[in-house]
């Protein structure tokens, strides 16, 4: 089956690599400008919106977005489902770069990045909720490092460190999930401070939760939607474990994602109730809060239950985008549409191309080192020395 | 999938667990700040102002900030409404008088220098201090530039150099802190000359304010704006016209802003205490389930092999 789809497969990378070339060499253009002129030069930040989309994309959307790692290692190393562990790598790497790519990111938003090791070792500003965003989204990309370093390992023979590692799997998957949980809530508990300024509706005291439950669900349906990418790109690096188990993961995850979405369904509607917050419904932004309620959290959460009732892998496959998308949604209009909605039109923010840009060029980096790492690393099939070897 | 009854259990109680994230702590406390004894506080009486900017003009100069394009005896800048700059740490903006053919309202706009500040809540490398003397200060030399205290503030003062490169700090008023400690009054306080500002011990400007209030009773609108507000501020206005009318939020609460977050914040400790515990027992649940799966396979295996007999009777059954 490899062999067939070697020519195609090859063209396609070529324009891959063709795009990947422009994407890159602009990005590294609107680098020089961001570290030469300021955020003004490359950004429509202002006084009224000081976050703009390097925060609610590459931040929000990076970190929820790149929950696979913690969710499926927990399912397999903790909660003993062994028939999903080819999931696990590519998760575990996709994980890594997604926070790797977050810190990147974030060397562009701050103003002075060389200092961001200062609420760490000179002055800790511990009454702040960024200061555990930061402080967990550090220990975490280290933990994250540490996991998927035995593909490394495996890779470059280095047996005896491989071993080692691959023993503290329990500890680091723990403490993956305890770090895990609080950042991905402390990044809902940020706008905890703004109940002036956040829409009452998307406003809630639960939001820190709200934050972790969709990380949950982002987390479920990237590893569906990575796994159908895999599957189109690289094929010919799964064993045949990955192969037979890919479609249970399918399965599983999206059942999975069906039953959290409905529960987050469930606590998003208690949300409103407990602050009584019905009547904003019929407002513009209820209206819109609907569309993100019912077409990005209800909807999927239907079409996943309908998909796995049918044993449908392409309705799950596609449901896990529009899962993937709501998350998005929700972070967009948590920091973006429903904040300073109090303001007039003319002091809103709306981001610059530049700024797309920059998001764009590192997403880009984050899909060259996957391809590179991929096809080079035991990620989606087994090292032969290191058989059952976990 | 099967799920036993153990994991289930488990599943129930982390979902449970994490409820617990973003409670209001502010519950579980009976303490209240009201600002540091003593501290300062400077009365802004709008009745009184007249919008001639001599408090900008002040301000830029004692903060030895670059000049405007329009210099400050130039009244037109006040027929647009303004907002506090990087080079502009104060700014008197212009509003319709609602009681009819009156002359025009004046407001000056400035950090509020909250009892509890926002920004020095959200601050994560501590840049931000509030003094014994009232005034919220700024430490550039450990800012990171992260501007989580524009997010926080809720009057929305804080100003960032978006324009530099390597160096971008954020601007805002400072009390005068610097002269305050040396004994003079704030450049804004000194300069104006309609005693609009008057600086004093907190509680002495509220005082004032309400001996105000009994003298004139027409004059004024029964409130001191920031005497509660988002906690108290050092920063204290009287006015005749309805604080809404000159866009000053009257629906901040009086919510001090750590106490907004501080729930989400002692969450930590108890996810760092017991998820590790519980996630330990749901690994060693799940591991002896598969033992135990394990043995009774091998047992069944074993008692197959000694009675072939009767295993090939009962399939044949």
């Amino acid at each position: 089956m490899a062999q067939v789809t070697t020519a195609e497969r090859k063209s396609i990378f070529s324009l891959f690599n063709l795009v990947a070339l422009i994407v890159l060499g602009v990005g590294v253009y609107l680098t020089y400008l961001r570290f030469t002129g300021g955020l003004a030069a490359v950004t429509n930040l202002s006084d009224y919106n000081p976050w703009g989309l390097w925060i609610s994309f590459d931040l929000l959307c990076g970190v929820a977005l790149a929950a696979g790692g913690y969710v499926t290692s927990s399912a397999v190393y903790l909660f003993g489902m062994k028939k999903y562990h080819s999931a696990v790598r590519p998760a575990i790497l996709t994980g890594f770069l997604g926070y790797a790519l977050v810190f990147l990111a974030i060397n562009y938003d701050v103003g002075r990045p060389w200092r961001l090791p200062y609420p760490l070792v000179v002055q800790q500003g511990t009454t702040s909720v960024l200061f555990e965003v930061g402080l967990c989204v550090a220990t975490y990309l280290t933990i994250l490092f540490i996991e998927f370093s035995p593909a490394a390992m495996e890779w470059l023979g280095l047996k005896r460190a491989r071993n080692l590692v691959v023993k503290l799997t329990i500890l680091l998957t723990i403490f993956g999930v305890v770090l895990s949980t609080m950042h991905q809530s402390s990044l809902g508990a940020l706008f905890l401070i703004v109940p002036s300024k956040l829409h009452p509706l998307w406003y809630s005291p639960y939001i820190p939760v709200y934050f972790f439950v969709t990380s949950i669900i982002a987390g479920l349906s990237m590893v569906i939607f990575e796994s159908t990418l895999s599957h189109r790109f690289f094929a010919h690096k799964m064993d045949e474990t990955h192969h037979k188990e890919a479609n249970g993961v399918t399965l599983g995850f999206g059942k999975a994602a069906s039953y959290v979405l409905a529960g987050y369904f469930a606590i998003k509607v208690m949300g409103i109730s407990a602050d009584n917050h019905w009547h904003y419904l019929t407002t513009g932004y209820g209206i819109w809060y609907l569309v993100e309620l019912l077409g990005f959290v209800a909807l999927p959460s239907l079409l996943y239950a309908f998909g796995v009732r049918t044993k449908s892998l392409t309705l799950i496959k596609f449901t896990s985008v529009l899962a993937v998308l709501g998350v998005i949604l929700n972070r967009f209009n948590v920091c973006l549409v429903a904040f300073n909605w109090h303001l007039p039109s003319s002091e809103r923010y709306f981001p610059h191309w530049m700024e797309i840009g920059i998001s764009v060029f590192i997403v880009m980096i984050g899909l060259v080192l996957y391809r590179f790492i991929v096809t080079r690393m035991p990620i989606l099939y087994e090292h032969p020395d290191y058989k059952d070897a976990h | 999938m099967s799920i036993s009854r153990r994991k289930f259990l488990g599943w129930v109680g982390a979902a449970g667990l994490s409820t617990t994230i973003g409670k209001s702590a502010a519950a579980a406390t009976n303490k209240q700040f009201a600002g540091y004894p003593k501290s300062f506080a400077i009365l802004h009486d709008v009745t009184l102002c007249v919008g001639c900017r001599s408090c900008e003009a002040a301000c830029n100069t004692v903060n030895e900030l670059p000049q405007p394009e329009k210099p400050f005896t130039d009244l037109s800048v006040l027929e647009t409404k303004r907002r506090t700059t990087t080079t502009a740490f104060t700014v008197v903006n212009k509003y319709e008088n609602p009681k009819g053919d009156q002359r025009p309202v004046f407001y000056k706009k400035q950090c509020n220098h909250c009892l509890e500040p926002a920004c020095a809540s959200a601050c994560f490398v501590r840049a931000f201090t509030k003094t014994l003397t009232g005034a919220v200060t700024y430490d550039s030399s450990v800012c990171v530039g992260c501007r989580y205290c524009m997010v926080a503030c809720p009057f929305e003062i804080p100003t960032y150099e978006y324009d530099q490169a390597l160096t971008p700090r954020i601007r805002k008023c400072t009390m005068c802190h610097p002269r305050v400690v040396e004994g003079l009054l704030p450049g804004c306080v000194k300069a104006c000359p309609m005693e609009a500002l008057s600086f004093g011990k907190r509680e002495d400007m509220i005082k004032i304010a309400r001996e105000r209030f009994r003298k004139y009773p027409d004059r004024y609108v029964d409130h001191i704006y920031g005497e509660y507000e988002m906690g108290g501020t050092s920063w204290l206005y009287i006015s005749g016209t309805p604080f809404k009318e000159l866009e000053m939020r009257e629906d901040l609460g009086i919510t001090p802003a750590p106490q907004l977050t501080a729930g989400a914040l002692s969450s930590v400790p108890i996810i760092v205490g017991l998820w590790p515990a519980l996630l330990a027992g749901i690994y060693a649940v799940s591991k002896r389930k598969e033992k135990i799966a394990q043995s009774e396979k091998e047992q069944a295996l074993a008692s197959a092999k000694e009675r072939p007999d009767e295993s090939e009777i009962e399939e044949e059954s």
